[in-house]
């Protein structure tokens, strides 16, 4: 039973890594255009080089 | 009139409607203001490239982000650049655009408590799936120290999730029950405080049934069908408060013969106020001099515009065409007739108010019986076990968790969200929760002609039945006007490449016509009277070249796409079909008789459409009301549901239930189709919740019920129905 102080809290820091990641797409306007940025990656505009930190 | 169609500010009255689009909130450091436009064309990669790239290389725009799933685009710009020029610009680009309503528009709030609710469900999302990896192991047989141990880990997680991601439940059954009112988050409130305590006390009493699983899962489900009832909401609003902004702000008022821009509020009656070219009327008075032609339109549903000249009377929310007049106020401010037309619209709004959703009903029978029931057995095993009150508690707890209405708060908000997506796919913005149901009950449909079932854009019939000559002559003189059907003039015979003749001496006289100098001729485009001819019965254009016989352009107000079709697909739906105009009794037997609409109205004034629609309702029709513009806002309020073209002044916008985005009007006929089905699926889902209850709460009410139980019931019933939201087709 030893096992379980070791699995129980790794999975537990496994799930908050998770929920951390899907808070921080939420911060960062991931959820606000989803038909947009399935589109986007489309688009040929970066292929050469990455985009400017200046661009929206 | 048509926002998009007509790019010019002057045949654009629309534009004039609507002042302050833009907001300075977000981008003030950068750019001067931020603009929000609908573009329901867009719809891949390359569009988002096109626009985004044409609008940043605009003067003046700092960036365009397009939002694909929203259909809108978002432009960052200094105040130079007009809400106007933007529309104009992406209409070069190819894509029709319209401002949006001012719902969308104070749209970071909704965004904020959209993105609060997702916080609130994830935080659900992460806590359900660890405590379910640990009661799993508790149901398949832990026992003694491990048991106690994964219930403690359990309420660790359960308690500051269902404290954070409770919140919209608790706050607003505190709202409702400081109102003395028992809604449906008193039950969800009670059931998710009752499992959690009962939950802590249990473990540390190291008994058997912990129900932290049951209530994060029971917040998680129900913030889902929060979320998404939010999402589908978020655009209601109501239409009174939005008819002021029609009136235009600012005027310039005459005193002493000097001009001063004043601010409408300061007008009175006796004052004389000057309307340039393209300006909309901001009081009702009479014409004292200056001459011109005025679209009485949005008011009256007239399609053609009608002379004004010394002595006319002129309302508020009329478009000055063509030339500059000074008016003598009679009314202003409160009085004026657009005034009174909004007092119309405030006082038909009660009736649509009335109208409780399946939803509501549902919960309101729904709420006292959860309670009765979990207090009856309260009681009762009271009674039974003779004062164990830990394992009466733990049963009526039990019959909240499983009562609670998980699937009832899903089946609502999934089959509208479904419906809602399918439409908004086929060019219709639905506006409010409550329509669908509403549309899904309609028998009778009531049409608006002028820019409902007609584009209210005059179009010549019979451009090719005269000589090159006449139609090169025509094209130069029509393009030095701003009157509608020189406009149309000028736009046919561009469309069929005539080369315009080289005119000299070009002027417009106001309400007449154009004229101007051709080899050595006279040559004028008018009114029949005005070039020596007798008017027909046809709305036409004269031309007169020289000594020549005046030779007359036909013209006929153009069908809107898809007309015909939907007044045939509604009949096929057994639906009967009206059409109430205010425009002459020709104009509207004419296209009655094209459409095959045998009950038509003409010359109906606005209360009268108002009045028609609700005498229908009273004898227990459902109506659907069509229309766009300001003499049809009163009669869409009233009507049992609403609908109007995004080309609609706003005001009827705003009032309508339903936006339709694209030119194409035969949508309406599949938004009535999926409104039906969609509330065929709700009554099925509330069925489908029901029966998981005859089936779970019998077994909790006798003491049998299980953490197993409980989360199979209601992780079955929400999947089930949210399943059967997605049949929707």
């Amino acid at each position: 039973m030893n096992i379980l102080a070791w699995l129980i809290p790794m999975s537990l820091t496994l799930g908050g890594v998770g929920l951390l990641a899907f808070l921080w797409t939420l911060k960062h306007g991931q959820y606000d255009d989803p038909a947009g940025d399935a589109a986007r990656i489309l688009q040929g505009d970066f292929d050469d080089a990455p985009k400017p930190d200046d661009m929206p | 009139m048509d926002l998009a169609q007509t790019p010019s500010a002057m045949g654009c009255p629309a534009c004039v409607a609507v002042p302050a689009l833009t907001e300075g909130a977000g981008g003030a450091g950068l750019a001067g203001a931020q603009t929000q436009l609908a573009l329901p064309a867009v719809h891949c990669a390359a569009c988002i490239s096109t626009v985004e790239r044409g609008m940043a290389a605009m003067a003046g725009v700092a960036d365009a982000r397009v939002n694909l799933t929203l259909r809108r685009v978002l432009i960052r710009h200094d105040a130079t650049v007009t809400v106007e020029d933007l529309i104009a610009r992406l209409g070069k680009l190819g894509y029709e655009a319209l401002p949006l309503d001012m719902v969308a528009l104070s749209g970071t709030e909704n965004d904020r408590t959209a993105r609060d609710l997702l916080m609130r469900l994830g935080v659900a999302f992460f806590a359900m799936m660890n405590i379910m990896l640990l009661s799993v192991a508790v149901w398949s047989g832990a026992t003694g120290a491990t048991r106690d141990l994964f219930h403690m880990i359990s309420g660790a997680i359960a308690l500051p999730t269902v404290a954070f991601s409770g919140q919209p439940f608790f706050r607003s059954a505190w709202a409702s029950l400081r109102a003395g009112r028992l809604g449906m988050d008193v039950p969800i409130s009670l059931a998710l405080i009752l499992a959690t305590s009962i939950s802590v006390y249990e473990t540390f009493m190291s008994g058997e049934k912990a129900y932290f699983d049951a209530a994060v899962m029971l917040t998680f489900f129900l913030l889902g069908g929060r979320y998404l009832d939010f999402r589908t909401r978020a655009a209601a609003r109501s239409a009174a408060q939005e008819l002021t902004a029609l009136e235009v702000p600012r005027a310039v008022r005459l005193m002493g013969g000097v001009e001063e821009t004043v601010s409408v509020s300061d007008l009175v009656a006796g004052q004389v106020v000057v309307i340039r070219p393209g300006g909309r009327i901001p009081v009702d008075g009479i014409v004292q001099s200056g001459e011109t032609e005025v679209d009485r339109g949005l008011l009256t549903g007239e399609s053609l515009p009608v002379y004004a000249g010394p002595g006319s009377p002129v309302a508020a929310g009329e478009v000055n065409l063509t030339g500059r007049i000074h008016v003598t106020i009679t009314a202003a401010g409160k009085d004026t007739s657009l005034r009174r037309m909004a007092d119309l619209v405030a006082l038909a709004e009660g009736a649509r108010n009335r109208y409780t959703s399946l939803a509501d009903r549902a919960a309101r029978a729904y709420s006292p019986l959860v309670h009765l029931v979990s207090f009856t057995c309260f009681g009762v095993w009271m009674w039974i076990t003779g004062g164990d009150v830990r394992f009466a508690i733990n049963i009526s707890a039990a019959v909240l968790i499983i009562t609670c209405p998980c699937a009832l708060g899903l089946a609502v908000p999934a089959v509208v969200t479904a419906a809602s997506g399918l439409l908004f796919r086929a060019g219709l913005l639905v506006k409010s929760g409550t329509a669908l149901e509403r549309l899904a009950r309609v028998d009778t449909v009531v049409f608006d002609k002028t820019g409902t079932l007609t584009l209210g854009l005059p179009e010549v019939t019979d451009l090719a039945a005269h000589d090159p000559v006449s139609q090169s002559v025509a094209a130069a003189l029509a393009s030095a006007s701003a009157h509608p059907l020189a406009q149309a003039l000028s736009r046919a015979t561009t469309a069929a490449g005539v080369r315009p003749a080289d005119l000299t001496d070009l002027r417009e006289v106001p309400g007449f016509g154009v004229e101007g100098r051709w080899q050595g001729q006279t040559v004028r485009l008018g009114r029949a009277s005005w070039v020596g001819a007798s008017a027909g019965a046809v709305t036409a254009a004269w031309l007169r070249i020289g000594q020549d016989a005046p030779l007359a352009f036909a013209f006929a107000d153009s069908l809107r796409p898809g007309a015909a079709a939907l007044i045939v697909a509604l009949r096929q739906q057994g639906l009967a079909v009206q059409l109430l105009s205010g425009d002459v009794p020709g104009a509207v037997a004419d296209l009655a008789g094209r459409l095959g609409i045998t009950d038509w109205q003409a010359e109906v004034l606005p209360a009268e459409k108002a009045a028609v629609v609700q005498g229908l309702i009273a004898q227990g029709h459902q109506v659907l009301m069509v229309g766009d513009g300001l003499n049809d806002t009163a009669a869409l309020t009233a009507a049992s549901v609403s609908i109007s073209p995004a080309s609609a002044l706003d005001a009827a916008r705003v009032a309508s239930d339903v936006v339709l985005m694209g030119r194409d009007i035969l949508p309406i006929a599949m938004a009535l189709r999926v409104a039906r089905q969609s509330t065929r699926r709700i009554k099925e889902n509330f069925a489908i919740s029901v029966l998981y209850n005859l089936i779970a709460v019998p077994v909790a009410i006798v003491g049998l019920a299980t953490p197993l139980l409980a989360a199979l019931a209601m992780s079955l019933s929400s999947i089930t129905v949210t399943l059967n939201a997605l049949r929707l087709k």
